[in-house]
């Protein structure tokens, strides 16, 4: 990479680059200027085209308009062989590992070689055994790839773009499936690339990644590449003013609670599926009226299924919860209605899935699971333009735009989305609210809005259960905070006593002070 | 007792036999569907090819002939199913349905047009057939006990399809664990995504399966007409088709797997036709139609989870689809 230039080359340099997808131009010319061997980031927020850039940049897409070059030489990239083909690996979001093929197998997938696997497999054992000491990724070539830890996949597909002679490496959000330490040990894995001379641009919208890590960053917003900056000389509330394009609060406004009487009581919960794994395992928790309680872990480890315990759409196997003065147990189990009418109300983690109908206007979404209320209709029949009068109030009591209660829910942008499922959880008071990842594929704004309802909820005596991946959510809104990992809550921090890197270490499962010995001697060794 | 073994032999020897169309169709659906594309096509693909089998030996004389066409048919008939599902996206299942509904109703419309025969082609002459491969000594050692026997009863006589159909299950399985195309093949039908951001397009990879399956679904179909009988009879594949279907899944997907269930619904059914109508001490007359219906029972309580669990591949039914 090293070529005598006095000034560093450029790896890789995009000029007006323009894509449209129908109406939404996901990108208006946007320019990018990588230095060969840096880190460089880009921020954005959902939506904000960081996704699309890079997708041209690895030939997933072909561009409206404009120029790549790549290494000073003007390119097109065709297609991901194209982009592999001039030295550009991409590590993305969701893993393209094949879940049941081993490392190896996975590592060779496109590029094995030779007709026969056998003998490309004995040269991409050499090749891979050689990467994995070189920049400290150790992982056996044998394991099937769906055995590993999410940290260990995240390696393969770093060592899948190596192998296949990556000089500049793609990262699009790779920190979101990981533990703060896990995230800590990437960051040392790139750290090593960059020492060799790798090219890293790393997609992000955590402030806090581009501050610790890269070298450079990059901003867009709305499509737009909004400005370029040196890391150094640069702060997180620059550039979430930049991401957002107005000034915006980071940290919420967060008042002691003042914790009532209970709401919510589980002791001992299990859940266990048809083919024996223990989902749950002896759950035991307290929830009382007026204060936020957070559930911090790595996703899939058992919150999905402790809010669906909870909501009244899954029984427990054994154990029960209390809500007022009704039991669920396994004998004698709940819905969802029967739940809600004892006030619990419920924002669902996938509000695609479950929080909303993307077909449906936003009027109808609003009433879900309510369109038996009196206040909504009179008995069987469903009057529109009650539904629609009713809902046009709640858009502008939650700013949600465009304020048209007949648009179709998918119309809405994934913040204005959500505040339509919390308006209408929140608008029954309920005395407990279960919500999961409230602020995923949320923008900035919208975040800011949703965290103060919260906390108004709150200071008005609701109890609430919130879960959710992002460790700086938890962190700001919870007056105590649970750790779950592998089904169970595995410790418990009061607000004040929490930090990152306790959490982090119990989200791994290590709870004890030997643990975190050991734990540290493993990181460095 | 002789006249026992005799017995058995003979039912071991109608069993390769009518195994035969059974695994060439699993092994193309195994093709099929570890590229994630759901065949259940095959039995539109073996009628179709059946018939093109039949009418152009008739024409020309010759049984190669017959099966070239045969395996064109067929491979014709898979680039509609590829071109339905993979490039248009479709639903496979019902683009497979339209396929065997397309063959079970152009067979007999064509073939009355041709031949006035009430959809049938004419009976065929020998060398319009394959005929059966006597191998070298097989009267002479049929002499010696036990060995000699299996020699000559079962292993002798068959024809050359038969075998085909055995070494195929060896091809299928070679191919998707030792070579850089079953790799592939096998990524694509679990991950697409995976193989296709590794550089190799999907599409190609699925249509390459849908050729191979097609390759080794006229070759059944041209076993059923040129071979196992003698000219096409409308509607002779009878379900071998899906039969073939619950053999691949009853053996997971997996060659050998899938060659074992073959042999084991080849097994009950001439089972049951050499029970037909045979008194059974206790039971009175044999429950023929009991015994036919086992393979789909026995598939059915596979599928319900009882017997191991049956992995399909992960990405099966999905049309493959760059996300946005």
């Amino acid at each position: 990479m090293a070529n005598g230039d006095s000034a560093p080359p450029l790896a890789i340099k995009l000029s007006a680059i323009n894509k449209s997808f129908g109406d939404v131009h996901a990108n208006r010319n946007v320019n990018l200027e990588v230095m060969s061997g840096h880190i460089h980031g880009i921020i954005g927020e959902n939506g904000a085209g960081k996704s699309t850039l890079v997708s041209i940049l690895y030939g997933f897409y072909s561009a409206d308009s404009g120029q790549i070059s790549i290494n000073g030489q003007t390119t097109t990239i065709r297609s991901s062989a194209d982009a592999i083909y001039k030295g550009i690996g991409m590590v993305h979001q969701h893993f393209m590992l094949v879940p049941n093929f081993s490392v190896l197998e996975n590592v060779m997938l496109g590029h094995e070689g030779s007709l026969s696997i056998e003998t490309g497999a004995k040269k991409a054992r050499k090749v891979l055994n050689k990467l994995s000491q070189d920049f400290g990724l150790a992982v056996d070539p044998d394991m099937i790839v769906e055995n590993l830890p999410v940290g260990l996949q995240q390696r393969v597909e770093i060592l899948k773009a190596l192998f296949r002679g990556a000089e500049i490496l793609i990262l699009d959000e790779p920190t979101g499936v990981l533990t703060p330490q896990e995230t800590e040990q990437l960051f040392e894995i790139l750290r090593a690339l960059r020492k060799k001379g790798v090219t890293i641009l790393l997609i992000t919208h955590k402030l806090k990644e581009i501050i610790a890590i890269t070298d450079d960053v990059s901003v867009m917003r709305g499509g737009e590449m909004v400005a370029h900056l040196e890391t150094t000389r640069t702060s997180p509330a620059e550039l979430a003013e930049l991401m957002v394009g107005r000034k915006v609060l980071l940290e919420v406004d967060h008042t002691p609670a003042t914790p009532g009487e209970p709401v919510l009581q589980a002791q001992d919960l299990c859940l266990t599926t048809m083919s024996g794994i223990n989902q749950l395992k002896d759950i035991s928790l307290v929830l009382r009226a007026g204060e936020i309680v957070g559930i911090a872990g790595v996703s899939g480890n058992g919150q999905s299924e402790l809010l669906d315990v909870l909501s009244g759409i899954t029984a427990p196997t054994s154990g029960f919860f209390q809500v007022g003065t009704s039991n669920i147990t396994a004998q004698q189990p709940s819905n969802p209605a029967r739940l809600r009418a004892l006030g619990v109300a419920h924002v669902p983690e996938d509000r695609h899935k479950r929080g909303i109908i993307l077909p449906f206007s936003a009027a109808e979404s609003m009433i879900l699971g309510f369109s038996g209320a009196h206040h909504q209709n009179s008995g069987w029949w469903l009057s529109p333009s009650r539904l629609e009068a009713d809902c046009a109030k709640r858009m502008q009591d939650f700013d949600i735009r465009p304020p048209i209660p007949s648009l179709a829910s998918a119309n809405f942008s994934g913040g204005n989305q959500q505040k339509i499922v919390l308006a209408r959880e929140i608008s029954t008071q309920p005395k407990l609210l279960l919500v999961g990842q409230p602020t995923r594929g949320v923008d900035i704004g919208a975040i800011e809005f949703i965290h103060k309802q919260l906390i108004a909820l709150r200071n008005a005596g609701c109890a609430i259960l919130l879960i959710s991946v992002e460790l700086d959510e938890i962190m700001s809104l919870s007056d105590r905070i649970l750790v779950m990992n592998n089904g169970q809550i595995v410790g418990e921090l009061e607000r004040d006593n929490a930090d990152e890197k306790r959490l982090g270490l119990m989200m791994a499962g290590i709870t004890t002070d030997e643990g975190v010995a050991i734990s540290q001697r493993r990181v460095r060794s | 007792m002789a006249d026992l073994w005799l017995q058995f032999l003979l039912t071991i020897d109608a069993t390769l036999r009518v195994a035969t169309p059974l695994i060439l169709c699993a092994m193309a659906g195994i093709f099929s569907e570890k590229s994630g594309v759901i065949d259940i096509s095959l039995e539109g693909k073996m009628l179709m090819s059946a018939f093109a089998a039949a009418a152009v030996a008739a024409l020309t004389s010759s049984a190669l002939v017959g099966l070239i066409t045969a395996i064109g048919v067929s491979i014709l008939l898979g680039l509609l199913h590829g071109l339905a599902s993979i490039t248009m996206r479709g639903n496979q299942v019902i683009s497979g349905l339209a396929i065997n509904i397309l063959a079970s109703g152009l067979t007999v419309t064509v073939g009355i047009a041709m031949f006035q025969q009430g959809g049938q082609t004419p009976n065929l002459a020998r060398v319009e057939r394959f005929r059966p491969i006597e191998l070298p000594l097989a009267e002479h050692l049929g002499g010696v006990p036990f060995v000699g026997s299996i020699y000559r009863e079962v292993v002798s006589g068959h024809n050359i399809l038969v075998w085909i159909a055995l070494t195929a299950v060896l091809f299928t399985a070679f191919i998707l664990t030792r070579t850089r195309f079953g790799l592939r093949l096998r990524a694509v039908g679990e991950k697409p995504e995976a193989l296709d951001s590794a550089g190799v397009s999907v599409t190609r990879t699925r249509y390459l399966a849908l050729i191979i399956a097609g390759v080794l679904c006229g070759m059944a179909g041209a076993y059923l007409s040129t071979a196992h009988g003698s000219g096409f009879v409308r509607e002779m594949t009878a379900g071998k088709g899906y039969i073939a279907l619950a053999a691949m899944i009853f053996g997971k997907w997996q060659p050998r797997g899938a060659l074992l269930a073959c042999l084991l619904f080849g097994f009950l059914e001439a089972v049951a036709s050499r029970l037909q109508g045979v008194e059974v001490p206790l039971i009175g007359e044999a429950p023929v139609d009991l015994i036919l219906a086992l393979p789909y029972l026995l598939t059915v309580i596979l599928l319900a989870g009882f017997v191991g669990k049956a992995m399909p591949p992960r990405a099966i039914g999905e049309p493959y689809l760059k996300e946005r």
